[in-house]
């Protein structure tokens, strides 16, 4: 009887899912020093677990210092936005296998924000362009006293960017908004996108106006990062592209 | 790489010159967007720029292969290329037209396509007002001597 359970163990041993991964993360402490520097923590870990789980396992066993920000934890609130492997990911929704962690991983904050401490940037830049195309319903005359109806296929035409959570992955892997923060950036242009395209609300030609600007629509370059770093995958280049095309035929 | 990886806790060469009450300066984001930054103004400049360049581009397509192959390709390619070449081009005024719109397409378009790389490099508001400066004169300089020379071509100059 004791054979077989044995046999049994070492078997489930041999193929233990756990793997040694580094993961080489941008520091910044400001309390410390001016610089920014790459540590790396080497960590036993499950490869089918996420970024996130690695993160919270050093920061729970090896350095408590390490600062990042996450909230829901299940790519749904968008805190936990950074830079893996060069690339704009959620670490919430990034599976370490997925990322090849034969090499080392690295994780740094998003870029063309002002890093506060390690992996946190200051947000309020990115909040202000979102604020400035009024994300809200704005109608005219009286209230209904039903609720404002659209059919589906009213519905269907901004499906797509009302999935946004404002992570602030596709803003900063824009290398316009890297060098100038003027730029609304595709995360506002989406939110913009969803209220232009929605037949309840009558500012969609403010709206307009407002991208219309310098730093709106006209700067982007289209060169997809914003699509290909969106963690819902929404076509942001693609919704980007269409108010510019309703800027062009509202007037021609 | 991972040999000169310090940790950022560790001590810091030069002693301690920061600490919890005397942080280290921020490294802030280039022209970042505030509460100050001005509302958006009506005009449509940009989207007439953004327009421009993608409809002179597809025009300059067909005036730039055309002008490479009659000068470079066609009939003898560049060794035909005198000044009895280019006045008896310009005797026609389909020639004409065709360079004089082919000077200030290529211009515009280009100086239109580096007034966005300057609005996107150019971090401080004197860089940009300089290199815009320079940009420009550069621009209406050559479009008007182009245009100059176009229009007062004398075949017969000694």
């Amino acid at each position: 009887m004791t054979a077989p359970t044995l046999e049994k163990r070492e078997a489930g041993f041999a193929d233990s899912p756990y793997i040694t991964a580094t993961f080489r993360i941008r520091r910044f402490n400001p309390e410390v020093s001016e610089h920014a520097v790459w540590e790396d923590f080497q960590i036993e870990i499950d490869p089918k677990e996420r970024v996130l789980d690695a993160l919270h396992k050093i920061k729970w066993d090896v350095d408590g210092s390490l600062t990042f920000r996450r909230s829901c934890a299940h790519g749904i609130c968008g805190s936990d936005a950074m830079r893996i492997n060069g690339k704009n990911r959620l670490a919430c929704k990034t599976l370490i296998k997925d990322i090849n962690p034969e090499k080392p991983i690295t994780v740094e904050a998003i870029k063309g924000l002002t890093v506060l401490k390690d992996l946190v940037v200051d947000m309020e830049p990115f909040f202000q362009a979102y604020r400035d195309v009024m994300p809200f319903l704005i109608t005219k005359g009286n209230e209904p006293t039903r609720e404002r109806l659209q059919s589906a296929e009213d519905r269907e035409r901004f499906d797509d960017t009302t999935k946004c959570i404002l992570c602030a992955a596709c803003t900063s892997s824009c290398p316009v908004f890297w060098n100038d923060g003027q730029y609304f950036g595709p995360a506002a242009i989406v939110n913009a996108h969803r209220f232009i395209f929605d037949s309840r609300d009558e500012a969609g030609e403010q709206r307009l106006e407002i991208l219309n600007d310098k730093d709106g629509v006209w700067r982007c370059r289209t060169t997809f990062n914003c699509t290909d770093a969106c963690p819902r995958g929404i076509e942001v280049t693609k919704a980007i592209q269409e108010v510019k095309r309703a800027l062009i035929t509202r007037r021609f | 790489m991972s040999a000169d990886t310090t940790s950022a806790v560790g001590p810091v060469e030069g002693a301690h010159l920061y600490d919890v009450d005397n942080p280290a300066p921020l490294i802030e984001a280039p022209r970042k967007r505030t509460k100050k930054t001005p509302r958006s103004t009506r005009g449509n400049f940009e989207m007439a720029a953004w327009l421009f360049m993608r409809l002179s581009g597809v025009v300059l397509v067909v005036l730039v292969i055309g002008h490479l192959l009659i000068q470079l390709v066609l009939d003898g390619g560049v060794s035909k290329i005198g000044f009895a070449f280019v006045a008896g081009r310009w005797a026609s005024p389909f020639w004409q037209t065709w360079d004089l719109l082919m000077l200030w397409l290529a211009m515009l378009h280009g100086a239109n396509g580096l007034r966005t790389v300057i609005n996107d490099y150019a971090e401080r508001p004197n860089t940009r007002l300089w290199l815009k400066g320079l940009l420009y004169t550069a621009t209406v300089f050559t479009i008007l001597l182009g245009t100059l020379v176009i229009f007062t071509f004398d075949p017969n100059i000694r």
